[in-house]
């Protein structure tokens, strides 16, 4: 009897909280009418519309260009980092660690201002260059926190056993080492894509010459009113994330792993 | 061998120097500059009655959110830690699930709800009570930042309570306590860690939020985070806005040393 019962009310009023606005933002997505409550009849227009946008054409482009570019280069260098981190001496790499983790302890919004005082002091062009440099720049921190702890608990000697056994360097990286870092490198590739692909504050203040990505693109139609692209735009990222993380669950041995990442992430 | 392979950090330890470290130097050199030259103008402008009741609002709506959040929040993580492990990790996916979804568009979902033509009001007005002005108030901003910021406060200190020994609370129960004391004297003390990792996790991005005001807030609401983008962006006063950006990070910084000094008095003592 006491198996089948629910969860609290209380942890069910939160789950109505959380997920109620988006709920109707994605009934909404289909309301005939432009803007209120009303329902005035079911319609895709608003679909039809967003897809013959071509600024959000262009931004959906960008962003996924800018995330997967940011995101593969800071998983090779942060991967090959956190090797370094390793055989570091105690207070070197505790500095670097610090520095590493300043872009996750700053708001964004510094963060994004002190990188666009840069590009203004260092003379260089707003644009996709300039926008591509921030999203690594926050990336990478990411995943060398994501790799670096899996990292440590490999022993070094297993490095040396390789050689010892005839091994090269790099055939022992590639054949002990790096199996047994897949797992937490994926992990690192996923969370520095998502991050990019959600990312606002730092792109906002570091982009130009008509370089945007979807948050920016949203940002401007939504300070302009109401609009029911965006609804049709949100509907669509919601379920395209709900299916992300299924595929992701589906290849995943445990999920426990995952939640000991985000954990490791939120309690950093 | 240990030491050759220390070098494949060196590229990345450079890199951070130049990209991470620099523009805050960048920054502060700002805040204490006007037209190129050592001044005080940009702190001695934030120091007046204008810009420090900018500050104090975004500090006031910061720390209710954040109580908001601790307070909702902790009997929340308390009654999912009690949950069999499978339902525990259905719920933790539920609350991370909206984390995944931009930030923009889950603040902008409130506005058809919050709206004067929205659904609470079409609801308000069917049931006779009169219209509301809900959005671009604070409370909408209030709003936006519980919604948006209270996972972060609820998954450190489920992780925490999760990971605690259940012995230590029957061991309390055992010696007599009841249930106030156990809660307050083992479960509150032991969470420590997660609510304090809670709450700077959820005062941070609320005192430095500037997108929350612009789409609930309608802009009326100018907290320091419009403040600085209004600075750099339209009113092109770099110097100003470095210096409110230092005094941001000081608050920041100053939060920061606050909860971990809490944290190491409760660890000292134990």
């Amino acid at each position: 009897m006491k198996k089948k019962r629910m969860p609290h009310w209380l942890v069910l009023l939160l789950l109505v909280f959380l997920y109620m606005p988006i709920l109707v933002l994605i009934t909404y997505s289909f309301n005939e009418g432009r803007t209120g409550a009303k329902w005035t009849g079911f319609t895709f227009k608003w679909y039809i519309e967003l897809f013959r946008d071509r600024n959000i054409l262009r931004a959906m482009g960008y962003t996924v260009l800018i995330a997967f570019i940011a995101s593969t280069l800071s998983t090779l260098v942060g991967t090959v980092t956190a090797w370094g981190i390793r055989y570091m001496k105690r207070n070197t790499s505790g500095l670097l660690l610090t520095i590493n983790d300043l872009p996750l302890l700053n708001p964004d919004l510094v963060t994004a201002i002190s990188l666009m005082s840069l590009y203004i002091f260092l003379k260089m062009r707003f644009g996709f260059m300039t926008l591509l440099l921030a999203h690594i720049m926050f990336s990478i921190p990411y995943v060398i926190i994501t790799v670096l702890p899996v990292l440590r608990r490999i022993s070094k000697h297993q490095m040396e056993a390789a050689m010892d056994l005839g091994a090269r360097p790099v055939e022992a990286l590639l054949k002990v080492i790096l199996p047994q870092l897949k797992q937490s490198i994926i992990s690192g590739w996923l969370i520095a894509f998502t991050m990019s692909i959600d990312d606002f504050v730092i792109s906002f203040f570091t982009t130009g010459s008509g370089v945007s990505n979807i948050s920016i693109a949203v940002f401007s139609m939504a300070r302009r009113g109401i609009n029911p692209k965006i609804n049709a735009l949100s509907s669509i990222m919601f379920v395209a994330v709900i299916f992300l993380l299924l595929i992701i669950n589906k290849n995943r041995k445990s999920r426990k792993e995952d939640l000991a990442i985000e954990e490791n992430i939120l309690l950093h | 061998m240990k030491n050759r392979f220390n070098r494949y950090a060196w590229p990345y330890a450079l890199w951070a120097g130049l990209i991470i470290v620099l523009p805050l130097l960048v920054i502060v050199a700002f805040s204490f500059t006007k037209d190129g030259s050592f001044s005080l103008d940009g702190y001695k402008l934030f120091f007046t009655p204008l810009y420090l009741q900018v500050l104090f609002k975004s500090l006031d709506l910061a720390v209710k959110a954040t109580l908001i959040c601790l307070l909702v929040g902790y009997p929340i993580a308390l009654l999912i830690s009690r949950e069999d492990s499978r339902r525990k990790n259905t719920l933790m996916l539920l609350l991370m699930l909206p984390m995944w979804i931009n930030f923009l568009l889950k603040t902008y979902a409130w506005r058809p709800i919050l709206g004067n033509t929205g659904l609470l009001n079409s609801i308000l007005e069917a049931i006779g009570l009169g219209k509301v002005q809900f959005l671009y108030t604070e409370g909408a901003v209030l709003l936006g930042m519980v919604y948006n910021f209270i996972p972060f406060m609820i998954l450190p200190i489920l992780s925490v309570l999760d990971k605690m020994d259940y012995k230590l609370i029957e061991a309390a129960r055992d010696l007599g306590a009841d249930n106030r004391r156990v809660f307050f004297k083992v479960i509150l003390p032991l969470s420590l860690p997660g609510i304090i990792s809670g709450i700077s996790l959820v005062f941070m991005p609320s005192v430095s939020t500037f997108i929350i005001p612009v789409i609930l807030g309608g802009g009326q609401d100018m907290l320091i985070g419009n403040l600085i983008e209004r600075q750099f962006l339209k009113v092109g006063n770099w110097n100003f806005g470095s210096s409110i950006s230092v005094i941001l990070m000081l608050v920041i910084l100053s939060t920061m040393i606050i909860l971990s000094l809490f944290d190491r008095e409760k660890r000292g003592e134990t």
